[in-house]
């Protein structure tokens, strides 16, 4: 059963729609992130749901019950601020018990649970520290403490991982869905990042311009984009413009300038086509067997992958690489690019971003 | 090297020089004639001793004097606090544009000269003075009310020109306070009130501690006000210092009322200050 469904949910300021129709449910358990750029308009759904902005339209519903009445405070939303909101004048204990405080849980229950809660997120030790005393990852967990002491039926994190540095966000990712998932609790994430996105939820649903443009599981929105927008967000992404017709023998063909193509099987009628091509499917081969050759412009090593930038017919193509300890293509060298057909994804014309 | 070192130096000896000449030389000077002795006939002697101080505090003139003025000062920065602080947060939730004209309207006591702003205050609190004769035409009263020459009288208009900087420091400090704290509480359950006395008070006080630091010391030492709404009658320590000054013409004594004046507002600001961080330590950093 969905724990929340929004329907046809819409905020204008003035002239501009922030948030166009957004129709979106949450099942129990899940955790669901809405994924956009900035001013996209998933914050706005954010305070829209936590009850801090009124909708202009549509409806929210948690657990069958409207929201549309109920005052932010009787909501019983979990949510952690992108700042954290700490209150800087209480420690750990009391930021988490704030909740339990008001909804009058007796002293020693409240105790018990705050000891839990905090044991959840491995900050038993600092109980008693004021918020300026911790680093940004004991704030960050002290705010999902906060949140999930109230047992809260949905927990709202608005770019929770936004102010921690590189390294420390990426310990936090497994962090939070490891909590996520000891503590059970349905969540919607509203991030910009999209390897966050990927990395922790079941579902992402993409947004731009207000609007939702794809809801999938991370593997299928990566693997399988409806748009280009989506496929150049998600990752990286080449987008080839193209021409669709048909080939001899009831095959079809890609024209893109004076090369052809295969073009993998596909429900699209011919016309123009947007191509996308991820630069991890991309092979170097050898002369006479690529699809393509182009030049390196640029490489950069990146650790674990090499990528290249190769001016080919198509246009420039990135191209990344696993290292393996081999020698690379440097720049000014011709390489031979070869794919697999099945991996170009065949999207609308003009829907890039 | 050594012009990098003297650069600060050279940038705040204006500064500098301004503070020693203006502000450490009559201090100094006061002190110093605090110790001298003071004859009817032969006026300042250049004697050395504590007996000024052993007068005033030996004589219970002076202590209800001194204690008079604490109250009048206590008064008024209770008052300030307590209209200051939920004027403070209002103009924080203002609409930028009126809160500029808010702005204006707060600061207006400041724009006006102190006697000007005092003499309106006698023609409001007079014995028939406007406030009297409109609660006498309405037939509420028979005979005035006395607030001219009372203390209730100089803390109102003390209140009147000292409310500005208790909202100005009370604004700056909620300006630094994360708005989404207000939200967060508001998210687990907290109702407005709850907010304010929970959430956004505590994190006001580095700005109540700071405004009542100023209005505290401000009115403990106010002249004009007390002067004139106080008269001969509700004789305040500035007023005392003024009047052993230029009437007695006991310097030596005046300086030693002064001096002890200073010392105690320090002290009580000292004291006040280590409280209230102790007490609120988790906001100031």
């Amino acid at each position: 059963m969905a724990i929340l469904e929004l329907r046809d949910l819409t905020k204008r300021f003035g002239e501009t729609v922030a948030v166009d129709r957004f129709t979106l449910s949450v099942e129990k358990g899940e955790f669901v992130s809405l994924l956009g750029p900035s001013g996209c308009g998933k914050t706005t759904t954010l305070q829209m749901i936590a009850g801090f902005e009124t909708p202009t339209g549509g409806s929210i519903a948690l657990n069958g019950r409207d929201l549309s009445k109920v005052p932010a405070r009787a909501r019983g939303l979990g949510i952690v601020f992108q700042t954290y909101a700490l209150f800087p004048h209480m420690t750990v204990e009391e930021n988490v018990g704030f909740g339990l405080e008001m909804r009058k849980v007796p002293a020693d229950e409240r105790k018990r649970r705050i000891a839990a809660t905090l044991d959840l997120v491995h900050l038993s030790h600092l109980a008693t520290r004021y918020p300026r005393q911790m680093s940004g990852g004991q704030r960050q967990r002290v705010a999902l403490a906060r949140a999930l002491v109230i047992e809260p039926e949905l927990l709202l994190l608005d770019e929770p991982l936004s102010n921690l540095d590189a390294k420390l966000r990426e310990e936090m990712q497994l962090e939070l869905r490891r909590i996520q998932q000891e503590a059970g609790v349905t969540t919607l994430l509203v991030t910009h990042d999209q390897s966050e996105a990927m990395a922790l939820s079941d579902r992402i649903a993409v947004m731009q311009g207000g609007r939702l443009i794809q809801e999938a599981t991370p593997f299928e929105a990566y693997d399988r984009p409806t748009n280009g927008f989506v496929s150049s967000f998600l990752g990286k992404s080449n987008a080839i413009d193209a021409h669709l017709e048909a080939g001899g023998a009831g095959t079809t063909q890609l024209r893109c300038g004076d090369i052809r193509l295969d073009a993998p099987a596909s429900s699209h009628g011919p016309g123009a086509v947007l191509v996308s091509l991820r630069p991890e499917r991309i092979e170097f081969c050898g002369a006479g067997e690529g699809i393509v050759s182009g030049t390196v412009v640029e490489r950069v090593f990146l650790g674990d992958q090499w990528l290249f930038k190769v001016k080919t017919g198509l246009g420039e193509l990135l191209v990344v690489r696993r290292n393996s300890g081999r020698r690379e293509p440097e720049v000014g060298e011709t390489v031979h690019l070869s794919w697999q057909a099945e991996h170009l994804r065949l999207l609308e014309a003009g829907s890039a971003a | 090297m050594s012009g990098e070192r003297a650069r600060p130096w050279l940038l705040s000896a204006p500064a500098l020089l301004l503070f020693a000449v203006m502000l450490v030389t009559p201090l100094v000077m006061t002190a110093i004639l605090s110790f001298n002795s003071f004859d009817f006939y032969g006026g300042i002697q250049p004697t050395f001793g504590l007996g000024n101080y052993a007068d005033v505090l030996g004589d219970g003139y002076f202590y209800e004097i001194f204690g008079r003025t604490f109250l009048i000062a206590l008064a008024t920065t209770v008052i300030c606090a307590l209209i200051g602080t939920p004027q403070a947060y209002f103009l924080l939730r203002m609409h930028p544009f009126w809160r500029s004209v808010m702005i204006l309207v707060v600061l207006g006591p400041l724009l006006i000269s102190v006697v000007v702003r005092t003499l309106g205050w006698a023609i409001l609190l007079g014995n028939n003075g406007v406030i009297n004769e409109a609660l006498r035409n309405l037939g509420l009263i028979e005979r005035p009310l006395k607030m001219m020459y009372t203390s209730g009288g100089i803390v109102l208009a003390l209140v009147h020109v000292m409310v500005p900087f208790m909202i100005l420091a009370v604004w700056a400090a909620l300006q630094r306070q994360d708005p989404a704290t207000e939200k967060a509480a508001e998210s687990l359950g907290a109702k407005p009130i709850t907010v304010f006395r929970r959430i956004v008070l505590p994190q006001a006080m580095p700005g109540i501690l700071s405004g009542s630091l100023i209005v505290f010391s401000l009115s403990a030492s106010a002249f004009a006000t007390p002067a004139i709404l106080g008269g001969r009658r509700v004789k305040v320590v500035s007023t005392t210092v003024y009047d052993e000054f230029l009437n007695t013409l006991n310097w030596p004594l005046g300086a030693a009322i002064a001096i002890i004046l200073l010392v105690s507002v320090l002290a009580i600001m000292v004291a006040w200050n280590r409280l209230v961080e102790k007490r609120f330590a988790g906001v100031f950093q």
